[in-house]
C-alpha cells in the first residue's frame, strides 16, 4: 500500500506576510503541497481547481462566506466539512477563534492528521498578532520618543532649563496630571504652535 | 452602576437598526444592559461566535438561525429568535447589460416580477443558444432570503437556478465591484448596498423583494436556545430595549437621528444620506435618476413587524427543501417553527407587545399557491422547478 500522502493545503489570506509565516511553518513541519491565496475573485473556482484536502481562512475575510457554498451539493465534486462541525474538541475551536483561524477539511481527511496542522496555524496566527502588536507599540514609542524630545525643546529654549530638568518638569507634571509622559509632550508642543 | 455585560455581533447593514439604536441611544442601558456591540464580516464568523459562545446574541439572517438549529451543513446549535429586526429590504439589482436585455424582452410592467422573470428566461434562452456564458447572481449566503428570494422569482418564470445560470455567494461590500468587473450580471443583497450600485452607475434596482414576497422575514435577534432558558430576565431586558429601539426608529421624525447613528464608521459606515433613503423607501432605481418608493421596501418596526411569526420560518424550511438543502419531515418543520418565538416576545413586552401579521398568508408571493406551512408537501408540489433531496 502507498504511504499516504502530504496533504494537500489552501491558505486564503490577504495579509501576504502572515501567509509566509504559516507556509514557512506548515512547510517546517513536514507539509509539503501548500499553496497561498491572496486574490478574492473566483475564489471557488481557485480553490476547485487545486482541489485541497485542507482550506485554512483568516476570520478578518469577508469570504469565508463564499466557502460556505462548497457545503452545497449541486457542483461540487467534494464536500468539505468545517472544523467546527466536530464538536469534540471545543478547547481547539475556541483558540482557533480566538487567534482569528478557520480551517474547513475537504473528503475524509482523518482528526488525526488535521490536528498537527491546525494547532500549528493557531500558534502561528498568535505569534503574528504579537508581532503587529510589538510593532505597534515600537512605532508609538518612537512617536513618543520623537514629541519628548521637542517639548524638551521648548522647555528649555523658553525656561532657559538643562535637558534634565527640562524631562524631569515633563515627568512630574504627567505625574501630577495622571497622564503620559507623551500627551504632556504633546501638548506642550501644540500650545507652542498655537502660540507661535 | 454597571450593566449586566453582552456581547452582540452584527453585519454592517441598515436592518441591523434596532440593535444599533438599542445601544447608542441609550435604550440598552436603561434595561441595565451594558452592550457591546461587536462589528463583523462575514456570517460564517457571526454564527460560529453565536455558536461557541464568544456572542451572547447577534443580527443574524433568519434561515441561518433555522439551518443551525436543524445541523444543516454545519453544527447544529438551536437558536431561537425572539424579535425580529427587519422585514424585507432586500433588491434585486442587475448589470445596465442586463437591464437592457430584459426591458428588451419584457411583456407588461416592469414591475411585475412575473414579467420581467419570464423575460429572464427569454434572455437565459437567447444566450444559450448563441453559446454565451450562463448569467451569474450575486447572493449573499446559501442558507439567505437573498438566495431564496432569487431562485422563487426566476424559477416561477421557468428558469431553473442550478442549470441554467449560476449562483455564487458574494461578501456584500464585493457586490457593487463584482456587477462593475462583470464577474456577476446581477446581485440580491440588503440596504445599501443596492443604491451604491445605482448611485456608481453600475446597476439597476429591477425589484424591491418586496415585489416577490409581501411580507418575509429577513434578519432575527438570535441567541442560543439554552442561554434564552439560562437568562430569561436578560433575555426579556434586550426584547424590551429593542420594542423602544424600534418605537424610535419608525417614527418619521426620527430618520434624521438615526440615519447619523447607522453612518458611523463603527456602526453601518456609509454616508447618512443614502441610509435616509433606506429608510424612508424611497430609492434612486436607475443612473438616469428614475426614483421608485414603497412603504414595504424595509419594514423596521411598523405593522407589528418586530414579532416573530413562525409561519415565516415554515416558509423558509420550505426553500431549504425545495433547494436540496433540507430533507421534508414533520420533526424538521416543528423544529423549524420552534425556532421564530413569539411566545417570548410577548412574555417580555406584556400588554406592550403587537399582535403580528395576521392574515392566513402573511407571506402573500407573486406565484405559486397561498402558502400554508401545515401542509408542505402539496404546497412544495406545486413547484415544478425544484431540487429535492432524495
Amino acid at each position: 500500500m502507498a504511504a499516504d500522502p502530504s496533504p494537500k493545503i489552501v491558505i486564503v489570506d490577504e495579509s501576504p506576510i502572515r501567509a509566509a509565516i504559516l507556509e514557512e511553518g506548515l512547510r517546517e513541519a513536514g507539509f509539503a503541497g501548500v499553496t497561498h491565496i491572496s486574490e478574492m475573485h473566483n475564489l471557488l473556482a481557485r480553490i476547485y481547481a487545486l482541489d485541497p484536502d485542507v482550506i485554512l481562512i483568516d476570520l478578518e475575510n469577508p469570504s469565508r462566506d463564499v466557502l460556505e457554498q462548497m457545503f452545497q451539493v449541486s457542483r461540487a465534486v467534494r464536500r468539505p466539512i468545517a472544523m467546527f462541525v466536530d464538536q469534540s474538541d471545543t478547547a481547539s475551536i475556541q483558540a482557533s477563534v480566538d487567534a482569528g483561524v478557520s480551517a474547513y477539511i475537504v473528503g475524509g481527511l482523518k482528526k488525526e492528521r488535521v490536528k498537527p496542522i491546525l494547532d500549528l496555524c493557531i500558534s502561528r496566527f498568535n505569534a503574528f498578532a504579537k508581532l503587529q502588536d510589538e510593532l505597534e507599540r515600537t512605532k508609538s514609542a518612537l512617536e513618543d520618543r520623537k514629541i519628548i524630545d521637542r517639548a524638551k525643546g521648548i522647555l528649555m529654549k523658553l525656561k532657559g532649563l538643562t535637558e534634565d530638568e527640562a524631562y524631569v518638569l515633563l515627568r512630574s507634571t504627567a505625574m501630577r496630571e495622571k497622564k503620559k509622559i507623551g500627551e504632556i509632550a504633546q501638548s506642550i508642543v501644540t500650545a507652542s504652535e498655537l502660540l507661535k | 452602576m454597571t450593566g449586566h455585560p453582552l456581547r452582540i455581533g452584527f453585519i454592517p447593514l441598515v436592518d441591523a437598526a434596532a440593535l444599533i439604536v438599542a445601544v447608542d441611544k441609550g435604550f440598552a442601558a436603561a434595561e441595565g444592559l451594558d452592550v457591546t456591540l461587536v462589528r463583523e464580516v462575514s456570517w460564517s464568523n457571526v454564527r460560529d461566535k453565536l455558536n461557541i459562545g464568544l456572542f451572547d446574541a447577534a443580527h443574524l439572517l433568519a434561515p441561518v438561525a433555522i439551518a443551525s438549529s436543524l445541523g444543516l451543513g454545519h453544527v447544529k446549535v438551536p437558536i431561537v429568535a425572539p424579535f425580529n429586526l427587519g422585514l424585507n429590504g432586500n433588491a434585486i439589482t442587475v448589470s445596465p447589460a442586463l437591464h437592457a436585455a430584459i426591458m428588451g424582452e419584457i411583456e407588461g410592467d416592469r414591475f411585475d416580477p412575473m414579467a420581467t422573470a419570464l423575460a429572464l428566461s427569454r434572455v437565459v434562452a437567447a444566450r444559450r443558444k448563441s453559446y454565451a456564458e450562463p448569467l451569474t447572481f450575486g447572493m449573499t449566503f446559501p442558507f439567505s432570503t437573498h438566495n431564496y428570494q432569487l431562485r422563487f422569482w426566476m424559477a416561477a418564470g421557468g428558469v431553473d437556478p442550478d442549470e441554467d445560470v449560476r449562483m455564487v455567494v458574494l461578501p456584500p461590500p464585493y457586490m457593487v465591484d463584482s456587477l462593475a468587473s462583470g464577474h456577476v450580471d446581477a446581485f440580491c443583497v440588503g440596504a445599501p448596498w443596492n443604491s451604491i450600485a445605482v448611485d456608481l452607475g453600475k446597476g439597476h434596482i429591477l425589484h424591491f423583494v418586496s415585489d416577490i414576497l409581501v411580507c418575509a422575514a429577513e434578519k432575527v435577534l438570535a441567541v442560543r436556545s439554552n442561554w434564552a432558558e439560562k437568562n430569561a430576565e436578560v433575555l426579556a431586558a434586550l426584547i424590551r430595549a429593542h420594542h423602544r429601539a424600534v418605537g424610535f426608529i419608525k417614527h418619521r421624525d426620527n430618520r434624521a437621528a438615526v440615519a447619523d447613528m447607522l453612518a458611523q464608521p463603527q456602526r453601518v459606515g456609509v454616508p447618512a444620506e443614502i441610509i435616509q433613503r433606506t429608510l424612508a423607501g424611497w430609492l434612486k432605481i436607475s443612473p438616469d435618476g428614475a426614483m421608485r418608493e414603497s412603504s414595504r421596501y424595509l419594514v423596521l418596526g411598523r405593522d407589528d413587524a418586530e414579532r416573530p411569526d413562525p409561519r415565516q420560518a415554515a416558509w423558509l424550511y420550505a426553500q431549504m427543501v425545495r433547494w436540496g438543502q433540507a430533507s421534508l419531515g414533520p420533526d424538521a418543520l416543528k423544529a423549524a417553527k420552534a425556532v421564530f418565538r413569539p411566545d417570548l416576545y410577548d412574555a417580555a413586552l406584556g400588554g406592550e407587545a403587537g399582535a403580528g401579521q395576521t392574515g392566513s398568508d402573511p407571506l402573500g408571493a407573486f406565484a405559486g399557491p397561498a402558502f400554508d406551512g401545515n401542509d408542505l408537501p402539496t404546497y412544495l408540489a406545486a413547484f415544478k422547478i425544484a431540487r429535492r433531496l432524495p
